[in-house]
């Protein structure tokens, strides 16, 4: 009785391990397209709804954390903030100028409205996210029904700035799966945009570095500009942003000129092994709401490309 | 080691849901020190310790593809991770079946660390290239910090969940015919 009991628990625990191994190599040998992520794009069709209802039910418990934690984080900023408002007055006087280099830097990144309404945003809600440091990625409410393609461009914005945060990697009918570039997947051709505060000393400002920017699992907040050379001179404080794709073969995922992130430190400056460290602006594991860029403009080339 | 009955099987796919979507559409996006609760093998060690190995095995594969479903996640990859958790949690109990209060807490930290240890071992073997940075240690282990925190009271609402469905445990009948003077020497007299 006894021996037949051990030898049922081992039967059971050895054919779960083997259902799971047989399914990890399936899904991997298989294509986006195959029968097991046909099923799991059918499931996520009929959980979806659930999940929406769910994600909008679950959300004055979310917002109450959010509050608690945003508390606590209003209070650490407390001191960095005054010290910052303090420097502010006093480059006041000095920054005058500013108001015109903004507008000129605004629509070179393309900030303002009219650039992102040229895209067709289609807005949708968060309504799923990964819980493990290993999948950077969150389920939206909006489908193929809504427009939704796959390996359109996401943005997205937190209450302090707005950038760049993934592409569309599965689409079903009501939900998609979007991949954040917080996500070792996840590869963006950038270009760096220099600090016009931080020039000392002087630099060329005609040259803009570019690089591809990517990420290391386990640093959700630090992303990687690499294949920079030595002669690019980038700054901790320089902006990020993407640099689309001029290339009569291929086609760019990502348009031009969306805020990305900022470089918060050059290790090995001046070697061909520099590692340009940057942050993105936008604080992913927050977002509620996305924007998915349906429509190409220009074939996301940036200008002056040869056509 | 209870049997699996209908009422049981049944009440398990229900907590097994529920987990999972409040787990993805709630838990995952509230941040504490920069990571978030895992309820997941929380709820599959509880299982393992109420119902047993088998059971909390079973149980840990349902729940890890409802993870790996909602989330468009590489199938198989959570299950073999959380069948080791309910294994774990139910061998545990047939064991030692350990009485003291803080089993969930302390058995909840190990299946939180099984849990998230495994997974970036696995995600390793699969050719992930990650260092194993600082950031990600501390991850690890806040996860299992916050983790820790949440276990009694998680371990207490699965119990309660799945009690109706759990066959009369023999040391519950016990203590309740002492309790009701049925062994009590008191009675004698």
């Amino acid at each position: 009785m006894y021996d037949k009991t051990v030898r049922r628990r081992r039967a059971v625990l050895a054919l779960l391990v083997v259902s799971s191994l047989i399914l990890l190599t399936a899904y991997f040998g298989e294509s986006a397209g195959g029968g097991l992520h046909a099923v799991q794009r059918g499931v996520l069709e009929v959980v979806s709804p659930i999940q929406e209802g769910a994600s909008r039910a679950l959300k004055p418990f979310r917002d109450f954390f959010g509050w608690a934690g945003d508390t606590i984080h209003a209070k650490g900023k407390v001191k960095d903030l005054t010290k910052q408002r303090n420097q502010l007055y006093r480059e006041l006087t000095a920054e005058r100028g500013a108001t015109q280099e903004n507008a000129r830097l605004r629509g070179l990144l393309q900030l303002d409205g009219n650039g992102v309404a040229a895209f067709k945003p289609i807005s949708a809600r968060v309504i799923g996210s990964s819980p493990t440091l290993w999948y950077a990625t969150v389920v939206i409410d909006k489908g193929s029904s809504a427009g939704i393609r796959k390996d359109m461009p996401v943005i997205a914005a937190d209450q302090d700035n707005g950038g760049l945060i993934g592409k569309v990697t599965n689409v079903t009918g009501d939900a998609a799966q979007v991949t954040l570039i917080t996500d070792h997947t996840i590869s963006v051709p950038s270009r760096v945009v220099a600090d016009p505060h931080n020039n000392k000393p002087p630099r060329n400002t005609a040259q803009s570095p570019t690089g591809v920017l990517q990420t290391e699992v386990g640093k959700p907040n630090d992303l990687v500009l690499q294949y920079t050379t030595r002669n690019d001179d980038i700054r901790p404080g320089d902006s990020i942003v993407s640099s689309g794709i001029c290339s009569a073969r291929l086609q760019g995922v990502y348009p031009p000129d969306l805020p990305i992130g900022k470089v918060t430190g050059v290790e090995d400056a001046g070697t061909d092994d520099q590692k340009v460290n940057v942050r993105p602006l936008v604080n992913v594991r927050r977002i509620q709401f996305v924007q998915v860029l349906s429509k190409r403009v220009n074939d996301n080339k940036p200008s002056g490309c040869l056509r | 080691m209870p049997a699996l009955t209908p009422p049981l099987a049944l009440r398990l796919l229900v907590l097994g849901l529920v987990v999972v979507l409040v787990q993805v559409s709630a838990i995952s996006q509230i941040t504490i020190a920069g990571t978030n609760a895992d309820l997941t093998p929380l709820a599959v060690m509880a299982v393992g310790l109420l119902c047993g190995s088998v059971t909390g095995a079973t149980f840990g594969f349902v729940a890890g593809l409802f993870v790996d479903m909602a989330l468009l996640q590489t199938l198989g990859l959570s299950s073999l991770v959380y069948i080791m958790c309910g294994y774990g949690a139910g061998r545990l109990r047939e064991l030692r079946d350990p009485q003291a209060g803080a089993t969930p807490l302390v058995v909840g930290a190990l299946a939180t660390a099984v849990a998230t240890i495994g997974f970036s071992i696995m995600n390793f073997l699969l050719g992930v290239d990650a260092p194993v940075s600082f950031l990600l240690l501390r991850q690890i282990i806040t996860t299992i910090l916050v983790n820790t925190l949440i276990a009694l009271p998680l371990y207490a609402a699965v119990r309660r969940w799945l009690l109706p469905a759990l066959p009369d445990d023999p040391r519950r009948r016990r203590r309740r015919a002492y309790t009701t003077g049925g062994l009590s020497p008191l009675s004698r007299a």
